[in-house]
């Protein structure tokens, strides 16, 4: 277990401990204590032309409660989507994060909803770290008005404006350029801001990230281009599509940190850092190594270019939210019978939001003509017969 | 040979017009571009450009000359040449709130970054539902120059404006320029935007309103340049001066042709192309561009669905050669219309045709 340094009880904690050493739970630090707490990384971090921030992280017993509890809720999402799925319930595309919760959840917990996110298709639990809701989750998978984009986008076209998340896209890479873009628009506009860029390793080699990174670099903007590095491109290992997999230091003249992604502490110190750096010193690149427990996609069983050994021992020795409870329980933050109760309440929160989900309707017929433009100009569209379907948009 | 060369009146970027001198005001495409830029980014400070050497070159076509001088290299930005990287930037400053004008040396270009343009631009106001609009332009020069060979001579024009979530324009005179341009930035929607390299040192008179900084043209209504009745002849950049001139040939032998100049591909015009249609009963469609899937292609077929009854000869398509543009000068002048093709077009429409070989 990494080493932990608890800060010094305040003087109620202290006189409380004799009484609670009588009740059945003895609680050092109550969960939703906001005392600060340290805790180092499990893991140093590795640098490419920067100094590392320190491993010691900044928390609060609070802060690792709600860690808990938002990957306990992602990680049971991403699960019920699994099922939904093999019901038919969701088409076309899925694309689960379990696994990789850390990376959203620490990501968060470093930067304020005015720094931007943008991402590739694994979007479902950036969506909701960005205060999306469960039931525009599964109301969009389904293909129901109370999803996230009202049915129209799907699965990898999630996004939250107000909260600052530019979705959710289909074309691998494409979203690097993009994110460069909004870091563009926040120095334009003098902004104290910075977006954060996600894509995987199978986009790492992409050309466009290199001719973004330039311009980024070039211009100073405050771009932080965050590889989940979960180790496979689709069905294929990093060592068999990249020459050189340290993706960290593919920036060549831009820094990178390499950072364990399954670690949320580590991955909220690296956020931090990162942010801090980028507004004085433009891009960055942060490396999480992480990992996805289900394949690519529904349609891809994940075990075929992976042995079910690995995947087993990652779950084993890796876990994002196991690392957690170990953590709550080793400081006595919380008990073993309260997770589970965060965990049943999870699972029933997931459960009350797919009902709801699947009551709702689908769009209404005339929304296949709706939002094409911001400004229709009266023209017309069609249907697939165009002299029986047509519209005029607004 | 002496040959009378006329003073142009270079109009500064930003001049109004000059009260003292009563005749007519002329203006070059290239001087309508670049006025409609500086006034738009005058006007609006979420305006900015982005392209190769747009800024310290001026431009590679000088159209946005003195624009860096004036807004500086905030934003007017020399972009290197990654069109993929730079396009995705424009577009995600885009989606943030900011209204770029990317500038592709050529249409062709494009290609690089079209991803960009279709599927991170053209979709994501439909995909969000609403949420992310993208109030981007896209311009640059588009179709065939002179002797640039086939890389550097297609027309996007069909290829764009068949997308969904794009607006697609294409001016021809310098009022078209200034007023579509104008159109285009202040509109929240992705907007190509077509030019042509042949038509930037031409000149055009304009109005006291079309120099007025608050000039704006509407998109998606065609302008029909000449009125006629006996048939209709659409055209867009380019082609609608072969248009107005094969419609001078015609006049002398009797027949009256209505040129319209399409300037919006996307929305296309149909209610004017159809009136029109509907009052001189033949229809000849023009273009740069490849023919197969053309915008003449929708025009006739838009025409033959609307308006069939109207029709008193087949429609007739006039395109490029369906062939990648050649180098050598008799072979290249093959590979894109003449105007002896749209008269000889336009007289097959009246029953009057005299074919190739006879002319020969």
């Amino acid at each position: 277990m990494a080493l932990s340094r608890i800060a010094s009880s305040t003087h109620a904690s202290n006189l409380l401990k004799p009484l609670s050493a009588a009740l059945s739970i003895r609680r050092v630090i109550s969960s939703d204590s906001t005392d600060p707490l340290t805790i180092e990384t499990s893991l140093p971090f590795i640098s490419h032309k920067c100094d590392a921030p320190p491993r010691a992280v900044d928390t609060s017993a609070s802060e690792l409660f709600s860690f808990f509890r938002d990957m306990a809720t992602m990680r049971r999402m991403e699960i019920a989507a699994d099922s939904l799925y093999k019901a038919k319930l969701i088409r076309g595309f899925c694309h689960l994060y379990d696994g990789q919760e850390a990376v959203a959840i620490g990501m968060e917990a470093a930067i304020t909803k005015k720094d931007a996110i943008i991402t590739a298709y694994r979007d479902h639990c950036i969506f909701i770290g960005r205060g999306g809701t469960l039931l525009e989750v599964f109301g969009e998978l389904m293909g129901r008005i109370c999803g996230g984009s009202k049915g129209k986008g799907g699965s990898m076209h999630f996004y939250r404006k107000q909260t600052n998340f530019f979705g959710g896209h289909g074309i691998v890479g494409a979203q690097i350029p993009l994110g460069c873009g909004l870091a563009f628009a926040q120095r334009y506009s003098k902004e104290e801001n910075v977006t954060f860029t996600l894509y995987g390793d199978g986009a790492a080699n992409q050309g466009q990230l290199f001719e973004a990174l330039n311009m980024a670099a070039l211009w100073d903007l405050p771009a932080i281009l965050v590889c989940e590095n979960n180790h496979y491109g689709m069905g294929t290992a990093e060592w068999r599509a990249a020459k050189n997999p340290a993706y960290y230091k593919r920036g060549d003249y831009v820094p990178g940190l390499k950072v364990d992604g399954m670690d949320v502490l580590a991955v909220k110190q690296a956020c931090k850092f990162a942010k801090e750096h980028a507004l004085k010193n433009g891009p960055l690149i942060l490396e999480m190594d992480t990992y996805r427990y289900h394949g690519h996609s529904m349609s891809d069983p994940g075990s075929t270019y992976r042995t079910r050994d690995e995947i087993s021992g990652v779950r084993q020795e890796r876990d994002p939210i196991e690392r957690v409870r170990k953590l709550l329980l080793a400081h006595d933050i919380a008990s073993e019978k309260e997770l589970k109760d965060i965990e049943k309440q999870v699972r029933k929160d997931v459960d009350d939001a797919i009902a709801k989900a699947k009551e709702c309707p689908m769009p209404d017929p005339s929304e296949l003509f709706t939002n094409v433009y911001v400004k229709g100009l009266g023209v017309e569209s069609f249907g697939a017969d165009r002299k029986e379907v047509r519209a005029t948009l607004p | 040979m002496l040959r009378a060369i006329r003073h142009k009146n270079i109009l500064p970027a930003f001049s109004a017009f000059r009260a003292f001198s009563s005749s007519a005001k002329e203006m070059t495409v290239r001087e309508a571009l670049n006025s409609a830029l500086d006034e738009e980014m005058s006007a609006d400070p979420k305006v900015f450009l982005m392209g190769e050497e747009v800024g310290e070159y001026q431009g590679a076509y000088k159209i946005t000359k003195g624009l860096l001088d004036k807004y500086g290299p905030e934003r007017v930005l020399d972009t290197p040449i990654t069109e993929a990287g730079f396009t995705g930037i424009g577009v995600g400053a885009a989606y943030y709130g900011l209204r770029p004008v990317v500038e592709f040396m050529t249409f062709n270009f494009s290609m690089q970054a079209i991803d960009h343009i279709i599927n991170s631009a053209a979709k994501s106001n439909y995909m969000s539902a609403g949420q992310i609009s993208v109030p981007i332009v896209f311009r640059g020069p588009n179709g065939a120059a002179a002797g640039v060979g086939a890389q550097h001579s297609q027309c996007y024009a069909a290829w764009y404006a068949s997308c969904p979530g794009l607006k697609v324009l294409s001016p021809y005179s310098s009022e078209d320029a200034r007023g579509l341009l104008k159109a285009a930035i202040r509109d929240p929607d992705p907007v190509v935007f077509l030019e042509n390299e042949l038509l930037y040192g031409e000149s055009f008179p304009v109005s006291a309103e079309v120099l007025d900084s608050s000039f704006c043209l509407p998109i998606g209504k065609a302008k029909i340049e000449r009125e006629g009745k006996d048939v209709t002849i659409t055209a867009f950049s380019k082609m609608v001066g072969y248009a107005l001139k094969a419609a001078e040939i015609l006049a002398k032998e009797g027949i009256s042709a209505e040129v319209i100049n399409l300037r919006s591909i996307r929305p296309l015009d149909r209610s004017t192309i159809n009136a029109s249609v509907r009052k001189t009963n033949r229809l000849v469609t023009v273009e740069e561009g490849f023919p197969q899937h053309g915008v003449g292609a929708e025009i006739c077929t838009s025409v033959i669905e609307e308006s069939f009854g109207y029709l008193d000869a087949p429609v007739e398509r006039i395109a490029g050669a369906d062939v990648p543009m050649p180098y050598a000068a008799n072979l290249e002048r093959m590979a894109v219309p003449q105007v002896e093709d749209i008269v000889r077009a336009a007289k097959r429409a009246c029953y009057r045709s005299v074919p190739l070989a006879a002319t020969a």
